[in-house]
């Protein structure tokens, strides 16, 4: 465990005073670069942040815990800095760009307790917590979820082993009289325990959702700030930007973690009539992309001089959101038209700034809706996107043996890793794969 | 000291003492010695040198695994196969090469006789015809034995490879007979010591089937199988197989077969109930197979000739301990056998077994160090399994008598190291045999690359002798000459195109690992974009044809293995108390004090320890490491 990672420890949203944590070996230089170095342990201190172009951050309480008292045992430190998702998004922005990245939830408290730091207490509840989770899950999911998914659950890992057992037995007693082929005895078992993960994952396009991710275009007219979007989104330079309309001539797809789901972005070429050959290209696929995706983002140029807005208008239905940008400059009215268009449809709207960070709007919108459209009512409140998910792969692992069944020892090892994920949801489990997911999902200690 | 040891002049002295000359007995003084150990071997009689007591063939799946790992770790079982073998057969020689195992039917008086050759000609290893009479024990640890003819042998470690010896029974009918050597004292005084020592020890039985007179079988009319052309050969030493080859015959049970076995299911030990000791299940007599299987009117018996100049037939299928009479009654009504004569009939053997629990993974006694134990005694069944165990045994031996550190193979090296984990941590409930599905890593564990993972690590450990050290130093640098040079070649779509492969014109440059990804396309096709393919040499080109059927996987299961790794690299402390530590419930408090786990992927892998107990587990460890 040698990286140093960050994280809102107050809760998100508007604050007087946010804090944000920071543990691991890389702790102090990046303090140091932020503006706040020379720290006296345990003490705060008050420092001026910057990032690392000299930018002005925030005036906020700085303090420093060197390893080991600290309450990870690792080097920590701790900024206090003024409420507001701006402040807290530049601060995480320049511990990103200083090589920190965003710990994973309970990850803190993960550290903490390998370092020794909890006490046996605190120790033994961990204890409980992880076992109320994994051995006793599958009597527990009976009684929290609805009993029918419960026994859902015990009919599939009966399918499972009973798939495994013909594969098992074709390749362990080649020599014994197993009655006919592989393919043909474990092929339907399996077809059957897929279409039974798929109809669990409340629809064939949710299920498709949670596995193959959900893909999210971002459309709009050339220069209209997609790709400022997509950067912002991902907090790094995927894109390339600049004024010249018609930069992006491709579909740049970049992957996302939104609440835990596999969320696809795709920044792409602005919608507009061009002669160029290969930006019409670039426009054909971006309509193609934008047309097939679960979600658009349809970002709106507050400050358009034409009307190349309608082209992206042609693809938005009900439920896409709208982001009408730069918030900075001057409406004009071709903006003030394409905002009312959007209205219109019955699109969800923000206006922001997307070249300032302040675009916490966004990214509160895009959240909500990926977790309203894949969180399904079927699976329990607290672990539903974990059981979507292990679903969703264990699906894939058996889509992957079937196709293998003329191999049935790779056929087996996909069956198995199948196996692996649905005892994610009902029971037996590796050591470290239950820490991992249980520190992920609960926040414990904190 | 517990014992007067009479004349001193009669003491001798050695590192290593292996009590048992069966197929543990024999791989763990040879392994000793080829440590470099002064080692004793002492066994009842010099003519049942690696006596195979059951059926005539090794190997198979998982235990050919097992030959050709203990043959990586220059064991003697391979080669003694390869000169005893009168069939070769590669089981699932039309799947992938990971559930490829070899195996042979063995010529039972040419395996005796390689096994001794092999012993009496390695250096370092003497042999007695003696029976052990005790262990010596003087501060609770093992120091030596004390043989039968009265002499004390003091040894820096004991292996103690006995078989069924303790409390075995066999079960014929009615009859009961004490297996072994009836009224053998000595062994009686071992096994009592062994029972003072409060071990705890489990039943299990297992069975074999009637011999019969080959000459006296109708051969036409049955079908034969043969074996593969050419034969190929466990070890990685063995050139070609010389040895004559022959036929198995195929035969079946018949309903008439199976009226008079259900006729007389009261006359069986199991279904009498006489016997309590659990039976395998993947091994079942006759009597279960016509019970469990009501359904069927006949099962598959394989007629196993037990050697070239030997008429003794092993009828693999039909294990029993039905009586004599019974026996006789229902063997002639299978076809070929109607006038079949019996030279020797089937039984049941019931026997105790010590729970490998109270072993370490290096198989020494935890509560009586210097004592090692391997093979049936253990719970195993099985040849291969006997040996895998032995070499280990020995080789640990050798090492604690040099003062070295355990040599434990891992889960994701050996199917030895599958082995051994299973038994001392989770125990057997049934006579234990290898599967290839016990091994999660078994994609890796092959048996064609059993030299690649083990045979570096045997020289590093101290078991690998001169000659197998320079064969594979020879055949490694080809392989890593080779995989570099396949490494190097590549194909763009209008090259492939031309020597005739059909790939998408995408423009994209094809990789050989690409191009062999095609199931259309070997190796031997590829030899015609690059002839140089054609230079090299069997073993390499099969590797690289094995590295990319497998990569994707293997490149997954690379992650599971980091993580076995992580997990096993956490060493628990031997004296940690486990009453003393929170969070623990009571049922895995005392599982783990009775493993006493060496590792938290161990504690982990304990039946019943929860995955919160290891975290408990993980924190008091972190703490007491700080």
């Amino acid at each position: 465990m040698t990286d140093t990672i960050f994280a809102l420890a107050t809760a998100p949203g508007r604050a007087a005073v946010a804090v944000v944590r920071v543990s691991g070996p890389g702790t102090r230089v990046a303090m140091e670069r932020l503006g706040a170095g020379s720290l006296r342990p345990r003490r705060a201190t008050p420092r001026t942040l910057h990032d690392a172009t000299g930018g002005l951050i925030d005036r906020a309480l700085a303090l420093w815990f060197p390893a080991p008292d600290s309450y990870t045992g690792e080097d920590c430190g701790e900024l206090h800095v003024h409420g507001g998702s701006a402040v807290v998004d530049a601060v995480s922005g320049a511990l990103s760009d200083l090589g920190a990245r965003l710990a994973a939830p309970g990850e803190f408290t993960r550290r903490a307790f390998e370092n020794g730091k909890l006490d046996l207490g605190q120790a033994e509840a961990v204890a409980d917590l992880i076992d109320a989770e994994s051995v006793a899950q599958a009597r527990q999911a009976a009684a929290q979820l609805s009993g029918a998914l419960g026994e859902r659950y015990k009919t599939w890992r009966q399918a499972l082993v009973r798939i495994l057992g013909q594969l098992e037995a074709a390749v362990d007693f080649p020599d014994e009289e197993i009655p006919t082929a592989v393919e043909t005895r474990a092929s339907g078992p399996l077809t059957r325990l897929i279409g039974d993960l798929d109809a669990a994952l409340i629809d064939g396009r949710r299920g498709r959702r949670v596995r193959d991710g959900y893909r999210v275009a971002i459309i709009g007219a050339p220069n209209a700030g997609k790709s400022s979007l997509l950067n912002l989104l991902l907090c790094r330079d995927a894109a390339i930007v600049t004024d010249t309309p018609g930069t992006t001539r491709d579909v740049i797809e970049a992957p996302l973690d939104v609440g835990g789901y596999h969320v696809l972005l795709a920044d792409m070429a602005g919608l507009r009539d061009t002669r160029d050959a290969v930006e019409a290209e670039g426009v054909r696929r971006a309509r193609a992309w934008a047309a097939s995706a679960d979600l658009r983002l349809w970002v709106i140029d507050r400050a358009s001089l034409d009307d190349s807005w309608r082209e992206a208008r042609a693809l938005v239905v009900s439920g896409d959101l709208a982001i009408v940008n730069k918030a900075d400059l001057p409406p004009s009215a071709s903006g003030r038209a394409a905002a009312a268009a959007a209205r219109a449809l019955g699109l969800e709207t923000a206006t922001v700034s997307l070249t300032s960070w302040k675009a916490a709007a966004v990214w509160e919108r895009l959240s909500a809706r990926v977790l309203a459209d894949l969180a399904g009512g079927d699976f329990p409140a607290t672990t539903r996107v974990r059981h979507a998910r292990h679903l969703a792969s264990a699906r894939a692992h058996l889509d992957r043996a079937l196709a293998m069944l003329n191999a049935p020892e790779l056929a087996a090892e996909d069956v198995r890793l199948a196996g692996r994920e649905l005892a994610m949801v009902t029971g037996e489990i590796g050591v470290e794969d239950v820490l991992g997911e249980v520190f992920a999902s609960f926040c414990i200690g904190k | 000291m517990d014992h007067g040891l009479g004349n001193e002049a009669m003491t001798t002295s050695w590192d290593v003492i292996v009590i048992g000359g069966g197929h543990a007995g024999c791989e763990a003084a040879a392994a000793a010695a080829r440590f470099g150990a002064a080692t004793l071997l002492l066994t009842h009689k010099l003519e049942t040198l690696g006596e195979m007591s059951c059926n005539p063939a090794i190997g198979g799946l998982g235990k050919g695994h097992l030959v050709r790992e203990i043959d990586a770790l220059d064991g003697l079982m391979g080669r003694a196969a390869d000169a005893a073998g009168i069939q070769f057969r590669m089981l699932n020689a039309s799947r992938g090469p990971a559930v490829r195992g070899p195996r042979a039917q063995i010529d039972r008086a040419l395996y005796r006789a390689a096994m001794r050759r092999a012993l009496t000609a390695q250096a370092g290893l003497e042999i007695r015809a003696e029976a052990v009479e005790d262990l010596i024990v003087e501060d609770r640890a093992v120091v030596g034995v004390l043989g039968a003819g009265g002499a004390a042998y003091r040894a820096g470690a004991v292996v103690l490879t006995t078989g069924t010896f303790l409390r075995g029974v066999i079960h014929r009918g009615e009859e009961r007979t004490p297996a072994g050597r009836a009224g053998d004292a000595p062994a009686l005084r071992l096994s009592e010591r062994l029972y003072a020592l409060g071990l705890d020890l489990g039943r299990l039985k297992t069975g074999t089937p009637a011999r019969l007179d080959g000459r006296t079988i109708g051969w036409e009319g049955l079908a034969m199988q043969s074996g593969d052309t050419p034969p190929v050969p466990f070890s990685f030493l063995s050139g070609p197989i010389t040895t004559p080859q022959v036929r198995c015959g195929i035969t079946t049970t018949t309903p008439a077969t199976h009226a008079i076995i259900a006729a007389r299911l009261s006359e069986s030990a199991v279904y009498g109930g006489r016997i309590a000791g659990r039976g395998p299940r993947y091994c079942p007599s006759i009597e279960d197979k016509v019970v469990r299987f009501a359904d069927r009117d006949s099962h598959q018996i394989f007629l196993e000739p037990e050697g070239l100049d030997d008429p003794t037939v092993y009828p693999n299928g039909i294990s029993t301990s039905l009586s004599a009479a019974t026996q006789e009654a229902f063997l002639r009504t299978v076809p070929g056998l109607e006038a079949v004569k019996v030279l020797r009939y089937g039984y049941a053997i019931e026997y105790d077994y010590v729970d490998p629990r109270a072993l370490n993974a290096n198989l020494e006694v935890k509560r009586l160090p210097g004592l090692y134990l391997a093979g049936q005694i253990n719970g195993t069944t099985g040849y291969e399994e006997a040996g895998a165990q032995g070499l280990m045994a020995g080789l640990n031996a050798a090492r604690a008598a040099g003062g070295r550190p355990p040599a434990v193979l891992g889960r994701d090296e050996a199917y030895i190291g599958v082995m051994i984990d299973d038994l001392v941590t989770r125990g057997v409930t049934e006579p234990y045999r290898m599967f290839t599905s016990r091994a999660e890593y078994r994609l890796r564990l092959r048996a064609d690359n059993a030299d690649q993972r083990l045979t570096s690590r045997g020289a590093a450990l101290g078991c690998v002798g001169p000659e197998r050290d320079a064969a594979w130093r020879g055949k490694s640098a080809v392989l890593a000459r080779v995989r570099a040079a396949a490494a190097g070649l590549s194909l763009t779509p209008g090259e492939a195109r031309k020597a005739g492969f059909r790939i998408t014109p995408d423009g994209q440059p094809r990789s050989l690992a690409a191009l062999l990804a095609h199931r259309e396309i070997g190796l031997d096709d590829l030899a015609r974009a690059w002839p140089e393919i054609s230079d090299w040499p069997n073993f390499a080109r099969e590797q690289i044809e094995i590295d990319a059927a497998y990569h994707g996987y293997l490149e997954r299961q690379d992650a599971d293995v980091a993580l076995y790794r992580r997990e096993e690299d956490l060493r628990l402390p031997a004296d940690l108390d486990y009453a003393a530590l929170g969070g623990l419930s009571n049922e895995v408090r005392e599982k783990l004090t009775a493993v006493s786990p060496r590792t938290l992927g161990q504690a982990a892998r304990i039946e019943g320890v929860t995955p919160g107990a290891i975290t408990a587990l993980l924190a008091h460890v972190r703490r007491r490491a700080a």
